[in-house]
Parts: structure tokens; C-alpha cells; sequence
């Protein structure tokens, strides 16, 4: 097996920032007691400033007077690496989170779908440039040496393991990931480098850092398999980004939703799947939480094409009162069945399917505006027809008019002239009953006209119908 | 004075444009009446294009000529290809037996309810997707600009558009390709408008349409 460790070294910052509005300006992430704040993390432009991670919030502000001061969120923090696990899944089974600002990802079994490792380093970088994550990326046949490795090196690929113990025989031991007093009192030994470590005596060894320390040499050489706690992507998709402003126009909230949208777009990139119905939950400061549902006929996966439903649904709509978060939450994720195309398609290159073009069509006018049409198996004419099912009838050969009036109205012509009937139709005494006698009739104007008479009278005609 | 330039070399080195009729590649999609058909100068539908029905009620015809076309079209293709026949805000309930009975495959069939002034833009969203074979509206009010969108849409997307509109409309210009004024007495087809030649003078009676 091989693993692929993902640090993630800026991970706090880089999970706030890539849903910042402006980025470049100074921002530090703050933590602590109201007495004593301190900076747990600053941007480059903070840093450019004089800021840097572990002042007192006071220092900072005489340092610079308009930092944007966010608070590390722990909570936020375990949603960010979950949302990375959820993406390295996409890459390999086997990942592992437990580790903090770490990723473990088995790819040896990988590289049959993604290619080789440089092939499939260069897209987990790129996708990972493209998420807004700083990293450092080492491949290794265990994964706790990968993980030691990755302190020190990035990009460094070992498949074997006599250049693992080489490799890891250089490594200095504060960069080991060994527990900090063990690392001071090596150090007061005279040791420098794992490789002195490894050469002395075990039992002596383990005497002087104790057995959690050896156990944890004895993992970094692979000698010791422990096995990882491994990720399974949950079932369902929630994300929320909350606003340090008041949005009030929902224009405002089209790069948000973007956001969420590309994340969720990932999420379901990862577990093959798609969504086909999903939640925007507005939360305003005061009064109740707006929702808009977005639902669409079949699951989909393409956020461009999300993107549009949604803005769909969302511009219309006017708020009620200023948006403090956003949050987006899918609980259903149907397997996606991408549709088949044809390898020479002939048709134009603004081509859409017809999909997208009914959902785009529902999201303005309405989920009910499209439907198809099928034919019942009732002689009653309001029952003859209905929407979008798919069922086979025999065809009547009787004369249908081609236009059906949702209502009968009378039909006020003197000059009518009867062409065919009557036909009677007479059904449905277990609800609606129906008894009419149907004509076809020619009005005064030239039209033909489908109309009836209550059953054996002969009163006024009620239009039902048109022969266009 | 000019000297004398011999015709043939004049013709040859195409400087004179002579007004002969070019022979028109042939319509890919008849309307399914022979007589029709041979007052067209394509001899059929415009394809690409906006086609106008101009109407002075409903009920009186459109659809006996609209079916013939719908049909082939809906039964065109295999199963797999997939393209819609699509009925924007049509101003009755098309009746679904009436429509089968016409050949019209109705899973191929769909119906788009818009409010009036969404009419257009659905329209144009459905001409230009190109996931259409034929595209029917009842736009209730279009200016020629409208129109002049529909007809663009219609050549972007490689698809049969049919406005079906007030007979009132007639007198205004309007960019379709074709324009086709149904009328009750006599019962009978004008031709008003046809891209390609000059409309037929002879208006033809809806007895006509006979297969």
C-alpha cells in the first residue's frame, strides 16, 4: 500500500478565506478568553502588516488598525476537514482525518483509474489549488512515516522501503511528530537525526523515552501496523457560510451561494452521486429562518447547472428582513446516472438538453408549468386525458375535438348546424356521474364544435370543445 | 462612345447578374399537404425559422394543419433521440385522444403554462435550446422585435417555430419566414409572406387539405 499524506498547514485560515469577500485584505483568525485574545492565525497582507500568529489582540491592533478579526471556530475548523475528507474519498477508499490538519489517502489502488502518481499528485494539487487549500503533499508505503515526512519535504515520492528508512534516518527529530519532551531529552543526549535513534539498543531505548515513544518509532518504521480510523462520507450534504455584514439583496448572495454550491458539486463528485432536491436556508438576525426549496425532476451533479436552478429560485425573491448566514443543506443524494450523448452530436453548439431546458423553464414559471400529456382509459372527456403519465389506451375512432375546454361554457349560437351526433356518454356514476349526449355542430363564424346536451333533452348546447 | 463588349464575356466573368430563379434545395420538412407544399417555395415548412399562423378565432383549422407535421416529427428518430414537440401556453387543454388519433406520439409531447408575459422568453428558451423539434406559441401580444428574437432563436437552434396569432396581426410586418392567414368565409389558406419567392396568389381552400 501506499499513502499519500495531505498536510494541510493553513487550514483554519484557508477554510475562512476562500469564503471571503476580500481575501487580500489584513484578516486574522482570534481565539481565547475576552480578556486575553490572541492571534491564532494571520493572512500574508496581516503578516505584511506585522501581525503574526500567538500576539495578544492588543499588540496587534496598535501593529494595525483594520485587520478583519475572525473567530477560530473549532466546529467550523472539523466541518472544513470533513468536507476534505469527503473529497479525497473521491481519490480512494481508504482515508483517514483522524490526524489534525491531515489527510491519509491509500492510492496505490488508485492508480489504475488516475494514472501514476505524478499524474495523480498533479490533479489532488490542482483540485486543491482550485478549493483554496495551501498544502504539502508525501507519498510513502506507511502512513505514519508519511505523515513525519510531510513535516519536512513536499512532493517527495518513496514506493520502497529501503529509501523510506534512508529518508526517514535524515529527518530531524524535532520534525518526527515524537512528543515534545521526548524530542528534549534525545536532544540533551547529543541526537540530531532519526538514524541515531534507530542504532541504539532497543531495550535501553525504551527505558529512557518510555514505550509510547517507542511505539511510535516503532509505527514511523512500519515495524508496528496500527491500524487508522477510516472516513465514511456521510449520507447527506449540509454547508453554511455566515456573513460578517448584513446581505439585503439577494444579488448580494449569488457568490455564496456559488461557493456552497461548487463544495457541494465536490461533495457529490466524491460519492458518485447527485442531488435532486436541496434546501437554502436564509437565516436572518431576527424573525424566522427564510427557506427556499429547490427541487428538480431527475439528480443532477454539475454545478454550473445547480448554480443556475438555484439563482433561479433565489432572484426572485425578495427579503424580508437582512441575511446574517446561508446554508445549504441536501439530505437526499440518489445515485447520479449521467445522460448518454451522442460522439457525433449534430446539433448547434448552444445545445441544451431537454432536462436543462424544463428545469430552467420550472424555475421561472413555476415546478407545475411543464408537463406532458397521456391519454385515460374513461369516456368521460374531463377524465380522457391527464398529465404525464405513461400509459397506453386504445385510440377512440369516434370524433375528439383536437382542443378540450377545461370548462363547459354555453354555447350561445342560433344559427348552429349539426353535423354528427349525438354520441352519449355516460360513465362515472361512482363520482362524477356524466350522461351527455355529444354533438358535432358548426357555428355561424365557420368553427366546428364539439358540444353536448344533458342526456335526452333539448336544451342549450355547452361548448366542450373545438375542431382546429 | 463605350465600345462594344460581347455579352458572353460580360456573363462569364459574372459582372452581369441575371435574374434567373435558382433552383431552391428542396424543404426537409413538408407540411404534409401536397397542395399546400406546392405553393411554398421550398415546398414546405421554413427550416430554421419562425412560421406565423394568423388566426381569426381559435378553432378553425390550425391544428388539422399543424398535426401532419407534428406527427412525422414525433415519430421521427429512434427512441433514444429524444426531441420535444413543445406547446407554450396553448389557450385550450389539448385533448389527448384527439391528438393520438393524429399520429402525434404524446411522450414526445409537452405543455409549458406561462403567464402572458413569460410566453416569449419561454419560447425563446425552448427554439434555441435545440432539445426541440417544433416549438408552438400563443404569444398574446409580440412587436416585431419580439418576433425578430423567436425568428433568431429559431435559426440558432435548428428548429420549427410556429407563432400562432391574431388574425389582426396581418396587416403589421412581422420577420417570420412565413405567414399564413387562415380564413372562415370562404374557408381557405393565404399565403402572405414566404422567404424564398413571392407569396401565391391564389388562396387555397381548407378542402384542399386532403391527404
Amino acid at each position: 500500500m501506499l499513502w499519500a499524506c495531505i498536510l494541510l498547514p493553513q487550514l483554519a485560515l484557508d477554510g475562512v478565506l476562500r469564503r471571503h469577500a476580500a481575501p487580500d485584505l489584513p484578516l486574522a483568525l482570534i481565539s481565547g478568553p475576552s480578556q486575553r485574545r490572541v492571534l491564532q492565525a494571520v493572512n500574508e497582507a496581516a503578516e505584511a502588516e506585522g501581525l503574526q500568529a500567538g500576539q495578544p489582540l492588543t499588540t496587534a491592533q496598535t501593529l494595525c488598525h483594520h485587520f478583519a478579526k475572525v473567530d477560530y471556530d473549532s466546529a467550523a475548523i472539523e466541518r472544513t476537514h470533513d468536507f476534505l475528507a469527503a473529497w479525497a474519498y473521491r481519490y480512494g477508499s481508504l482515508v483517514s482525518r483522524s490526524l489534525p490538519s491531515t489527510l491519509l489517502l491509500e492510492v496505490e489502488a488508485s492508480f489504475k483509474l488516475f494514472g501514476p502518481w505524478p499524474r495523480l499528485e498533479a490533479r489532488l494539487r490542482h483540485d486543491l489549488s482550485e478549493l483554496g487549500f495551501r498544502h504539502r503533499i508525501v507519498l510513502a508505503p506507511n502512513p505514519w512515516a508519511a505523515r513525519a515526512l510531510v513535516n519536512r519535504h513536499d512532493g517527495l515520492a518513496i514506493s520502497q522501503e529501503a529509501p523510506l528508512q534512508k529518508a526517514l534516518g535524515q529527518l530531524p527529530i524535532d520534525a518526527s511528530g515524537l512528543p515534545l519532551d521526548v524530542c528534549e531529552s534525545l536532544g540533551r543526549m547529543g541526537l540530531r537525526r532519526l538514524q541515531q535513534v534507530f542504532a541504539l539498543p532497543r531495550a535501553s531505548l525504551g527505558k529512557r523515552v518510555g514505550a509510547p515513544a517507542l511505539q511510535q518509532l516503532d509505527r514511523l518504521t512500519g515495524a508496528l501496523a496500527t491500524p487508522l480510523p477510516y472516513f465514511q462520507p456521510a449520507d447527506m450534504f449540509e454547508a453554511r457560510i455566515e456573513f460578517n455584514y448584513d446581505v439585503t439583496s439577494s444579488q448580494a448572495l449569488l457568490f455564496p451561494l456559488r461557493r456552497l454550491i461548487d463544495d457541494m458539486a465536490v461533495y457529490l463528485a466524491g460519492r458518485d452521486g447527485g442531488v435532486q432536491q436541496f434546501l437554502l436556508r436564509l437565516e436572518h438576525d431576527r424573525g424566522p429562518v427564510t427557506d427556499v426549496r429547490i427541487g428538480l425532476l431527475a439528480a443532477e451533479r454539475d454545478p454550473a447547472m445547480l448554480f443556475e436552478f438555484a439563482r433561479g429560485r433565489l432572484e426572485p425573491l425578495t427579503l424580508s428582513a437582512s441575511v446574517g448566514a446561508m446554508q445549504l443543506i441536501a439530505t437526499e443524494l440518489p445515485p447520479f446516472v449521467p445522460a448518454a450523448r451522442d460522439l457525433f452530436d449534430a446539433r448547434p453548439q448552444q445545445a441544451m438538453p431537454w432536462q436543462q431546458l424544463r428545469e430552467r423553464l420550472r424555475a421561472r414559471l413555476g415546478d407545475d408549468a411543464v408537463h406532458g400529456l397521456a391519454v385515460r382509459a374513461d369516456h368521460r372527456p374531463e377524465r380522457s386525458w391527464q398529465i404525464d403519465v405513461q400509459t397506453k389506451s386504445l385510440p377512440t375512432s369516434l370524433p375528439r375535438p383536437g382542443w378540450l375546454l377545461k370548462q363547459p361554457v354555453p354555447l350561445r349560437d342560433h344559427r348552429l348546424r349539426v353535423l354528427a351526433g349525438p354520441e352519449r356518454i355516460e360513465s362515472g356514476w361512482w363520482e362524477a356521474d356524466v350522461r351527455r349526449d355529444y354533438y358535432v355542430v358548426e357555428t355561424s363564424m365557420g368553427q366546428r364544435a364539439w358540444a353536448y346536451r344533458p342526456a335526452g333533452e333539448l336544451g342549450e348546447f355547452m361548448l366542450h370543445g373545438w375542431f382546429a | 462612345m463605350a465600345s462594344v463588349v460581347a455579352l458572353d464575356s460580360l456573363l462569364d466573368s459574372r459582372r452581369v447578374w441575371r435574374g434567373q430563379p435558382q433552383a431552391r434545395p428542396t424543404s426537409r420538412q413538408p407540411t404534409g399537404f401536397a397542395a399546400l407544399d406546392a405553393q411554398l417555395p421550398s415546398g414546405g415548412w421554413p427550416e430554421s425559422a419562425l412560421s406565423e399562423l394568423l388566426l381569426p378565432m381559435d378553432g378553425i383549422g390550425e391544428l388539422r394543419l399543424l398535426w401532419p407535421t407534428l406527427a412525422r416529427l414525433s415519430q421521427a428518430g429512434d427512441a433514444s433521440s429524444d426531441e420535444k414537440i413543445v406547446l407554450i401556453a396553448p389557450p385550450y387543454l389539448p385533448f389527448a385522444s384527439a391528438w393520438a388519433n393524429a399520429g402525434v406520439r404524446l411522450e414526445r409531447l409537452q405543455i409549458v403554462l406561462a403567464q402572458p408575459r413569460d410566453v416569449l422568453w419561454a419560447t425563446e428558451q425552448c427554439l434555441r435550446s435545440a432539445a426541440c423539434a417544433a416549438v408552438l406559441c400563443w404569444p398574446l401580444q409580440a412587436d416585431d422585435r419580439a418576433l425578430r428574437r423567436l425568428q433568431v432563436a429559431a435559426e440558432t437552434g435548428q428548429c420549427l417555430g410556429f407563432a400562432l396569432r391574431d388574425a389582426k396581426a396581418a396587416a403589421n410586418p412581422s420577420p417570420a419566414a412565413l405567414r399564413i392567414v387562415i380564413d372562415t368565409a370562404p374557408a381557405q389558406l393565404r399565403v402572405i409572406k414566404c422567404r424564398g419567392g413571392n407569396p401565391p396568389t391564389q388562396p387555397l381552400p381548407l378542402s384542399a387539405l386532403a391527404h
